[in-house]
């Protein structure tokens, strides 16, 4: 049974669309929830500021809605793109946007839920504080969404670039693995990142003038947290825009899926890893703000020595795609 | 495309050998955070062991690090030795 090019192209697009959407809305549906559940608690504790509360649940929600946003706009793209004149590498190209971004929605998602509730539960203890917790929920989720939109830049360059040039194989396996680089390495920074802002949020609503101490705390935390995804798009980037000798052996395809593979897994649990450092450093910070340097500092030391399986992840992918 | 024997035996090497590495990243990575995050507890509660918890912390990394030292032994041997 012989298939057109254009029919397979087709064939990806839709099943790359689907996945996108599929999975992008994993996370930020579990986000949501988490913030409008913790939305309900505060304004069962204190129902004369409901009005407070629900503003920021709302705006907390529309910031944990971005990521799968990113996911609505890549899958419809793909559903409506013009395949006339597709190369068949143009299939494998979208089905890897698809996995990239469906599998980058979801940690920043469920993470950007985490602030937004804290936050809703902040207001309630400390109403005065509402517009300082308003803004440090903003900072703090804008940040996670980071992971997102490095896996919306991956999947639209997938859809982009024109890659009739290159041979088919291994190209084909290059695209999927740049596409599961990021969208896997993407879940554990946004998850991550989340973690350290809510625990800022829940902080300074116990604290409200240990508000410096913990937004920069926070911002160190989840920058660090973002280490891993940044690895993901390095290896993704390699595996985009180096040229491969053509080579009909298996092996030569899979040695490049399997770098995708192993550092878009290999990023996941370092993400998680470090952003729950920060997020015990940033809780301490507030109730401890005099011993913020050192509570940072060993912060720092413990993130460092999380990320390492992150780096020995990246050196097997590099391996993979150089040496091999 | 015909696929041979040997073919097939290297392409599983190099796909395990990513799995291996990624899918074993992921409990230290996680395992050695936590570890952190109490870290950081216990110093905010008593400030004055800050040098002995960071050296608690250090070695109980180490220790779950180990995994993540093994899965990688195991990639390196898939790429290099077998």
């Amino acid at each position: 049974m012989e298939f057109e090019t254009q029919t397979i192209v087709r064939m990806c697009a839709y099943t790359g669309g689907g996945i996108a959407m599929g999975l992008g809305a994993v996370g930020a549906a579990i986000g949501e929830g988490y913030t409008a559940s913790e939305a309900n608690l505060a304004v069962s504790r204190s129902p004369k500021i409901s009005g407070d509360i629900f503003k920021n649940m709302l705006v907390g929600q529309a910031v944990a809605e971005s990521a799968s946003i990113f996911a609505l706009v890549i899958a419809i793209l793909m559903l409506f793109l013009d395949i006339q004149t597709a190369h068949v590498l143009k299939a494998s190209a979208l089905f890897g946007a698809g996995l990239c971004i469906g599998f980058g929605a979801i940690g920043a998602g469920i993470g950007s839920g985490f602030p937004g509730g804290q936050a809703c539960a902040g207001i309630s203890r400390q109403p005065a504080a509402a517009s300082q917790l308003t803004t440090n929920m903003l900072i703090g989720s804008a940040v996670c969404q980071t992971p997102a939109i490095f896996s919306m830049v991956v999947a639209l360059m997938l859809i982009f670039i024109d890659f009739s040039n290159a041979p088919l194989y291994p190209t084909w396996a290059a695209l999927i693995g740049a596409g599961l680089s990021t969208g896997m390495a993407a879940i554990g920074s946004g998850y991550g990142g989340g973690l350290a802002a809510g625990a800022s949020c829940e902080g300074i609503a116990r604290q409200p003038n240990s508000v410096g101490n913990v937004t920069t705390t926070m911002l160190v935390g989840q920058a660090v947290s973002q280490t891993p995804s940044i690895f993901g798009l390095l290896v993704s980037f390699i595996l985009l825009f180096k040229t491969f000798p053509q080579s009909g052996a298996l092996s030569a395809s899979m040695a490049l899926l399997g770098a995708g593979l192993c550092m878009g897994l290999g990023g996941i649990g370092p993400g998680i890893g470090n952003g729950m450092a920060a997020e015990g450093a940033v809780k301490w910070v507030a109730r401890n703000m005099n011993h913020a340097g050192e509570l940072m500092r060993t912060m720092l030391v413990g993130q460092a020595v999380s990320q390492s399986t992150a780096i020995y992840a990246m050196v097997v992918s590099l391996v993979l795609i150089f040496v091999i | 495309m015909a696929i041979e024997g040997v073919d097939i035996v290297k392409a599983a090497a190099f796909i395990g050998a990513g799995l291996s590495m990624g899918l074993g990243a992921i409990g230290p990575g996680v395992g050695e955070g936590m570890v952190a995050a109490k870290a950081c507890e216990a110093i905010g509660k008593n400030p004055r062991e800050a040098g002995l918890l960071t050296r608690t912390m250090l070695v109980g990394q180490a220790v779950s690090e180990s995994t993540g030292i093994y899965s990688l032994v195991v990639a390196l041997l898939l790429l290099f030795v077998v």
